[in-house]
């Protein structure tokens, strides 16, 4: 076993394993560089969607989007991913972080692996996106990333679950493990079986592109990429709220309206989640209709449930908790009240809000198995899920490296004034760019598209006049949102670099035990937290309200395209 | 005391759940029970469905059937490179392939009138995309799908590929008439 030493933050009382402290810095760094490769391709991809601008030439501009879609849904999203695991166990249960060494390794592989592939996508002939699609073939190294870049993340995966059972072994903490450690766990469940399911189907596709084997059948591909494509978003998911919740806990000192309630939502996405595979399949040959309505509903939507579930608890949480600050009147003074300048705060609600409104809303229609015949491929789809994994996940990840900067990486923030405003640039402008795609997208837009004018094909297809308007205005807002990019990383590495040095705290060699005023009875608790939700209640409806209305809009829709029976 | 510590109360599975959280949860369920019916009922009842029709084929098998097919019913053909038009009898099977990066024959259909229109592709995936009327289906090498389908209103129209299939992507556009 590594030695290790505790060291007690002194402006936020966390406890921080030393061991775990810089494995969390390294995987944060990791993900802040993939996001500048993020970042630099997808103003090169908005650019040249934009059809008055068309930056690239075709076969860079595919080239480039193979980037994108890697470094920001894969390399990014996961590196982060890991540092929260590594938070959520050892730093809130205040316990060693379970062997170190074998994490280190993890984090190596991560690197080799995202290193490698990077490598083969600008070498050229892996222009395969990042769904890699067979018959379409890349180069062996790009798979071969990919593949050490998973098994990296799966040793971080049993790192966390290791991490939970040294706790409880050498009780580091008292009852159950809190509720973000819970969704924490929730995310690390769904990424083991994704891992999984990635293997099964990367490893024989890098076999097949050195030569020993012969064919891999396209629609079973599909089928279990999928599996661990849209499972792995739902580990996206999980961690998010796990982050909603851990924000609503550290800026209001907010309590969940009900740990029974919001575990039990994070249950059912391990029930039902990965089934998702089937929402790329909806307009496939090879699976039936059967099972397509059961599998791309989560089972009768029981995990759409739970989002919607979270999506209700965590505003509710911080009603509650401003309520009894006594910011009382009306429905929505605690709303008001609440610290808009405080990015940590801002940038989770501008999360939780366009997560539910676009990025909810957007995936379950277009998740409806005869309604995809609408959006199928278009445009629709990533402005779907940018409303989804960048709304959502990395905007509730960029507010959560603002408090990480002072706890874990000992720096104060600088130039607040302008860490006040970036969420709202980046955030705002995502929401402008996932609507006018999702416009694009019902107007039959494709994705993946280089030229909407159709240069060199035997026929002239017109797009209306309002797709193109679309198009114009997602680029435009495509290129603000990389301006609020921009300055998160140049906030996050300039406090790294430049930022007044803060008090490490004391340092010690063993944890100190969480022991908490725990109440063994029921009236104690039950005193403590209020229900009474009245504004998160109108907010609840109207989320609802919005959601029927637009889900009968697009049935309307489809009600009018050629019959099909 | 909050999310990021244990529960406060031991016992917090046995905590009531507050009115207003209870009546969204049941809300909820409502509308998740309700859109999962509904895609059944649209089963049932709508006209927009993908059959259930499809077979495991080759790139030899099916390409075969297509040319047996223009050769049947070619009326004459369009563009530089010559690119049959077919009209193939209300109610037929009729073929279209995908490869890269052309969709095969052009096709020309009677309003009104269904059509059971095979579709697979020769080499990679393929998007058939429709427009403007806005149907999108996946085209799967090895695979023959089979849809039914009535082009409701006379024109001319177009069949973009909407998944990525190299470097000649943008230019596989493909034509259907509807007289
Ligand atoms: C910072 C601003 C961003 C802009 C302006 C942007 C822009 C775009 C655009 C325009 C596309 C669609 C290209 C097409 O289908 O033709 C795209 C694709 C994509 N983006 Fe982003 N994006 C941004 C951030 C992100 C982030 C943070 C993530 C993930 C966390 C992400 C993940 C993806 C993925 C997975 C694709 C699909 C690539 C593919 O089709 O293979 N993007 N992006
Ligand atoms: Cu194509
Ligand atoms: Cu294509």
């Amino acid at each position: 076993m590594m030695t290790t030493t505790y060291r007690t933050c002194p402006r936020t009382g966390l406890q921080f394993d030393t061991q775990a402290e810089s494995l969390m810095r390294f995987n944060a760094v990791a993900a802040v560089l993939s996001m500048v490769m993020g970042g630099l391709t997808a103003v090169l991809v908005a650019l040249t969607r934009w059809p008055a601008i068309k930056l690239l030439p075709a076969d860079q501009f595919y080239q480039v989007l193979t980037l994108h879609g890697v470094n920001m849904l894969l390399f990014w999203i996961i590196f982060f991913e890991i540092a929260v695991l590594y938070f959520c166990s050892s730093t809130l249960l205040r316990c060693r972080l379970a062997t170190p060494r074998i994490a280190w390794l993890g984090f190596a592989l991560m690197v080799i692996g995202a290193i490698t592939t990077n490598v083969a996508i600008f070498q050229g002939g892996s222009t395969v996106m990042f769904t890699a699609y067979v018959p379409m073939m890349a180069q062996p190294h790009f798979y071969l990333g990919l593949i050490l870049f998973a098994v990296g993340a799966l040793l971080g995966c049993f790192i966390f679950l290791g991490t939970l059972v040294v706790a409880k072994n050498e009780r580091t903490y008292e009852g159950s493990i809190p509720l973000v450690t819970f969704g924490a766990l929730t995310a690390c469940i769904i990424a083991i079986f994704t891992i999984a399911s990635g293997a099964i189907i990367l490893i024989p596709t890098f076999l097949w592109s050195v030569g020993y084997i012969k064919e891999i059948d396209a629609q079973m591909y599909r089928l279990v990429f999928w599996a661990m494509g849209h499972s792995s978003q739902q580990i996206n998911v999980a961690a998010h709220v796990s982050v909603w919740y851990a924000v609503a806990a550290i800026a209001f000192g907010a309590k969940p309206l009900s740990e029974k309630v919001s575990r039990s939502a994070f249950l059912l996405y391990i029930l039902f989640l990965q089934l998702a595979s089937a929402h790329h399949l909806l307009a496939d040959p090879g699976v039936s209709s059967e099972w397509k309505v059961l599998n791309t509903s989560y089972f009768m939507y029981f995990a759409v449930l739970a989002s919607m579930i979270h999506g209700f608890t965590v505003p509710g949480a911080i009603e509650a908790a401003q309520r009894e600050k006594g910011y009382t009147h009306g429905l929505f003074e605690w709303l008001r009240k609440a610290p808009w300048g405080n990015p940590v705060f801002s940038g989770t609600f501008i999360s939780l809000v366009g997560f539910g409104f676009l990025g909810g809303i957007s995936g379950v229609v277009l998740g409806a198995e005869q309604l995809n015949l609408l959006m199928h491929n278009t445009y629709y789809v990533p402005g779907h899920f940018h409303a989804t994994v960048v709304i959502g996940t990395t905007l509730a990840f960029m507010a959560l490296t603002y408090f990480l900067i002072p706890a874990l990486f000992k720096r104060e923030l600088i130039l607040p004034g302008v860490a006040k405003f970036q969420p709202y640039i980046f955030g705002l402008s995502m929401y402008v760019m996932t609507l006018v795609m999702m416009g694009a997208g019902t107007l039959g837009v494709s994705r993946r598209h280089w030229d909407m004018a159709f240069a060199g094909a035997p026929f002239q297809y017109e797009w209306p006049g309002a797709a193109y308007l679309m198009m114009g205005i997602a680029g435009l807002a495509g290129v603000v949102a990389v301006v609020g990019g921009v300055l998160w990383v140049l906030l996050v590495v300039g406090s790294l670099l430049f930022g007044k040095k803060l008090e490490e705290g004391e340092f010690s060699a063993r944890p100190t035990i969480l022991r908490m005023p725990v109440a063994s009875s029921l009236s104690a608790h039950g005193g403590a937290v209020s229900h009474h939700v009245p504004g998160t209640m109108v907010l609840g409806s109207v989320l609802l309200v919005a959601f029927v209305l637009y889900y009968f809009v697009n049935w309307k829709y489809l009600s009018e395209v050629w019959p099909m029976a | 005391m909050s999310a990021i510590l244990p529960p406060a109360a031991t016992n917090w599975w046995k905590e009531s759940i507050g009115k207003q959280e209870l009546i969204f949860i049941v809300l909820a369920l409502v509308w998740s029970l309700f859109m999962f019916f509904f895609m059944i009922y649209w089963h049932i009842n709508g006209r927009q469905n993908l059959s259930n029709e499809k077979y495991k084929t080759t790139a030899a098998m099916f390409s075969a059937k297509a040319e047996q097919m223009v050769k049947q019913y070619q009326v004459r053909t369009e563009t530089e490179t010559q690119i049959p038009v077919v009209k193939p009898p209300v109610g037929s099977d009729v073929y279209l392939i995908a490869r890269m990066w052309n969709w095969w024959p052009i096709l020309e259909l009677e309003a009104g009138k269904p059509y059971k229109l095979h579709i697979s592709s020769m080499d990679l995936l393929h998007g058939f995309s429709l427009q403007p009327v806005n149907i999108n289906i996946e085209v799967v090498p090895g695979y023959e799908h089979v849809i039914k389908l009535t082009p409701e209103k006379a024109g001319i129209y177009s069949l973009v590929c909407n998944e990525f299939c190299g470097i000649g992507h943008h230019t596989m556009l493909g034509r259907i008439y509807v007289k």
